[in-house]
């Protein structure tokens, strides 16, 4: 009996309190803030799964002793300093250099041209765009399969071509000397995003400057030279900056030309991986070395120092480029 | 945020990554084994490397195991190299039953614990290993700890082109370096621009078979001593091998050849420099006897005979490089019992190996699939058995880093062959530091 009377007094006391409104649990602003991380949600934790996290487990992993197999030991900076004394990598980071410093300015360059020379195109536009781009639609691996056959010596219709005019023509991928050039060349075939960017900011270049220039008397290596550069700098900036990340991370092409190139001779195992860098090493890249040492040796400490060496390397050049392409631009003037 | 803050944030957040990535590295299982008389049941998974005809031999011999042990079903994932496997075993999963085309990683396997130690097993079921010959015994173990099984080897021989040995008036394959060397000169051919059109033996090393390891029997040319250490620069049949191989590159011209050699096909497709007759003798594996039935290339009358050998050495003559597959139990398997069986029926069954080897045209690794009279073979497949079972017969050492020191080895003898390497002798003691020092990591 009691506790019916209790009950019915609680009920009461709550049918009282229903209609007077609960204090807000969250401030406006909180909830604002809810709104737009619910909005970045995905976004953020893709960045946090796939970027921040293993780039600071391969910063830690780059101060252990770790095989994959068994769990990591801490050695502190001995992989940072092994890599002074490693002849391998000392090979690999003169390839790569290289490629930084022929590739990727060749790439800039023949890009700029391309772009200028389909905008300059009246008739036949679309074709010519089509044309230009179709290359960089092309799977890396096939690219350089398809490069290799076309350069193959002897056989390869480059050569044959050249042989008809009298030309001796080189080994290509399998001769030290030009295998780099082969693959810059393989990289300028394959240049249709560089150059659909610089076709867009070259018909974005204000014509009425071209026209003022023009009137007051420049010619036409002026007006490229004041009217036009100075608006592409942004441009040129950013092909630079992809191009030498790009450039740094040089794998699939080196890997897969050298391999065929080579007709694979391996040490028993089948692994494609043996053929890494021919000619006498003048294909093989840092990230070629840096996958070697981590997945072929299992050496994931030394791979991981590696690889912060690479991230810390590429985001300095990165860094010097953007300042360096403000100032020209005159941002910081 | 103050630059103190930002910095103790940044080392709560290393902190944090190394705990994680600490955490995200799973500990190896306790290995525990059944009591004698147990039945296996329940099912497997197998990875192995073969693709095509092979694999389909290899589903073959699955099935003759899942009909003699229904209770256990097996599910084979083919097309799994040696990274996979490890990544997998890595990262707390992968197969029950791995298998690798190469030995190169037994010592990594067997050293981190990647692949189960079978003794146990064997002792338990009273395996008798005395049917597998000495030399597979040596590559499926990694300093006295058994954690591989045998299924099928590699011989490796000397195979030569009949008719252009006729048309040079060479009546046999040759059995020393120096007969090698003459007999090469004679089957070369130049054109009237003095470019190579025709090679007696293309002595490149890096060029398809001829590794430095498939060379160095050719002098019995040994990599380590018995603590393990690198002693190229001591065994004088290094210096041997790399003089000899020189003065080959030196008679061809080191650019002459690799221009030639660039003409080539794709070893293993029907543009084989051999198959084609752009190569009179090739160092090859006997499952290249399978390749050319395949290819079936035109005008090739082809014999199979043993490696040369040094000219102070005739005792080698009949040995080669013998090298095989190999399969364990993965650490993580959740039915290791099954598994066990599996590798034991693999390896262990004289009908199923000789199954296998008749389809694969690998050389068996029984003694008693060897001798058995199902085993279908040929003069030049007999050849490779009897590689295989000589007693001088070797293999690479194994080693916990894998295939470190060979491609130390490659390096080195890549700058040998271009002339990049003035002083021999140092370049070898040189070498032998490098490699200590790759194998002490």
């Amino acid at each position: 009996m009691t506790t019916t009377t209790t009950s019915h007094h609680a009920a009461t006391r709550e049918l009282a309190v229903q209609p007077r409104r609960r204090p807000a649990a969250f401030s406006r602003r909180t909830r604002h803030g809810f709104t737009v991380l619910s909005f970045m949600a995905p976004a953020l934790i893709g960045i946090l799964a796939f970027l921040v996290y293993p780039l600071l487990s391969a910063l830690y992993f780059s101060f252990t002793r770790f095989n994959l197999l068994t769990p990591p030991t801490w050695v502190g900076l001995r992989n940072y300093g092994a890599m002074l004394h490693d002849a391998n990598l000392l090979k690999a980071v003169e390839n790569t250099l290289w490629l930084v410093a022929i590739m990727v300015p060749a790439q800039v360059l023949f890009g700029l041209g391309a772009g200028m020379l389909v905008a300059s195109v009246r008739r036949g536009t679309s074709f010519y765009r089509t044309v230009f781009y179709l290359p960089a639609l092309v799977p890396p691996v096939a690219g350089a399969l398809a490069f290799v056959y076309i350069l193959k010596p002897g056989a390869g219709p480059v050569n044959r071509m050249l042989s008809a005019v009298g030309i001796d023509g080189p080994l290509w991928f399998n001769d030290p000397t030009w295998a780099k050039p082969s693959l810059t060349l393989l990289a300028l075939w394959g240049i249709g995003n560089t150059m659909v960017i610089f076709l867009a900011a070259l018909l974005d270049v204000p014509a009425n400057l071209h026209e003022a220039a023009a009137l007051d008397g420049a010619t036409g290596w002026q007006r490229f030279r004041l009217v036009t550069l100075p608006t592409l700098s942004p441009v040129i900036a950013f092909s630079a900056i992809t191009g030498v990340i790009a450039a740094l991370q040089y794998f699939t092409q080196a890997a897969v030309a050298a391999s065929a190139a080579n007709g694979e001779a391996n040490t028993g195992g089948g692994s494609v991986a043996s053929a890494f860098g021919d000619p006498e090493g003048s294909t093989f890249t840092y990230p070629l070395w840096l996958y070697l040492k981590g997945f072929k040796y299992n050496k994931l400490g030394y791979a991981s120092a590696m690889a912060i060496v690479l991230f810390v390397v590429a985001f300095t050049v990165v860094a010097i480029v953007i300042r360096r392409s403000r100032s020209l631009s005159g941002e910081q003037s | 945020m103050s630059p103190l803050r930002r910095g103790a944030a940044l080392a709560a957040s290393l902190l944090v990554a190394a705990a994680l990535a600490a955490g995200c590295v799973p500990r190896p299982p306790r290995e525990t084994i059944a009591p004698p008389g147990s039945v296996a049941s329940g099912t497997i998974e197998f990875w192995h490397f073969f693709s095509d005809r092979e694999a389909d031999a290899i589903q073959q011999a699955v099935d003759r195991f899942e009909a003699k042990f229904p209770q256990v079903k097996v599910v084979v994932r083919a097309g799994q190299d040696d990274d996979k496997t490890t990544q997998a075993i890595g990262a707390g999963q992968g197969p029950d039953v791995a298998l690798s085309g190469t030995t190169d990683n037994v010592g990594k396997f067997c050293s981190t614990g990647a692949w189960r130690n079978l003794t146990p097993y064997l002792e338990r079921d009273h395996v008798d290993l005395s049917d597998v010959p000495q030399l597979v015994q040596q590559y499926t173990t990694y300093e006295d700890r058994r954690c591989a099984m045998p299924l099928l080897a590699d011989a490796y021989g000397l195979y030569y082109n009949k008719k252009l040995f006729a048309e040079a008036g060479i009546d046999a394959p040759p059995r020393t370096l120096t007969q090698l060397a003459y007999d090469a000169k004679q089957l070369t051919k130049r054109g009237t621009d003095g470019n190579l059109e025709q090679v007696g033996f293309d002595p490149l090393s890096g060029f398809y078979e001829n590794s430095v390891a498939h060379f160095a029997v050719l002098t019995g040319a040994r990599w380590m001593d018995e603590d393990g250490r690198s002693i190229l620069g001591a065994d004088p049949a290094w210096k041997t091998l790399l003089n000899w191989q020189k003065s080959m590159i030196d008679f061809y011209g080191y650019e002459n050849i690799r221009k030639f050699q660039s003409t080539f096909g794709d070893e293993g497709s029907a543009d084989n420099a051999f198959e084609k007759g752009q190569v009179a003798m090739n160092i090859d594996g006997e499952w290249r006897i399978a390749s050319i039935a395949a290819d079936e290339p035109a005008d090739l009358d082809w014999g199979v005979a043993p490696l040369p050998v040094a000219d102070n050495r005739p005792d080698l003559y009949g040995s080669g490089f013998v090298v095989g597959n190999v399969m364990g139990v993965a650490r993580n398997s959740h039915n290791p019992e099954a598994a066990w069986q599996f590798v034991k029926f693999l390896s262990t069954d004289t009908d199923t190996v000789v199954s296998l080897a008749n389809v694969i045209k690998n050389v068996p690794t029984l003694t008693s699939a060897l001798r058995s009279p199902a085993l279908t073979s040929d003069a030049n497949f007999k050849i490779f058995l009897n590689i295989s079972g000589n007693p001088k017969s070797s293999t690479s050492p194994l080693s916990a880093n894998g295939t470190a020191y060979q491609d130390l080895a490659q390096a080195f003898v890549n700058d040998w062959q271009a002339g990049k390497v003035g002083n021999l002798d140092r370049g070898l003691r040189k070498l032998d530091d490098t490699i200590n020092q790759a194998l002490g990591e």
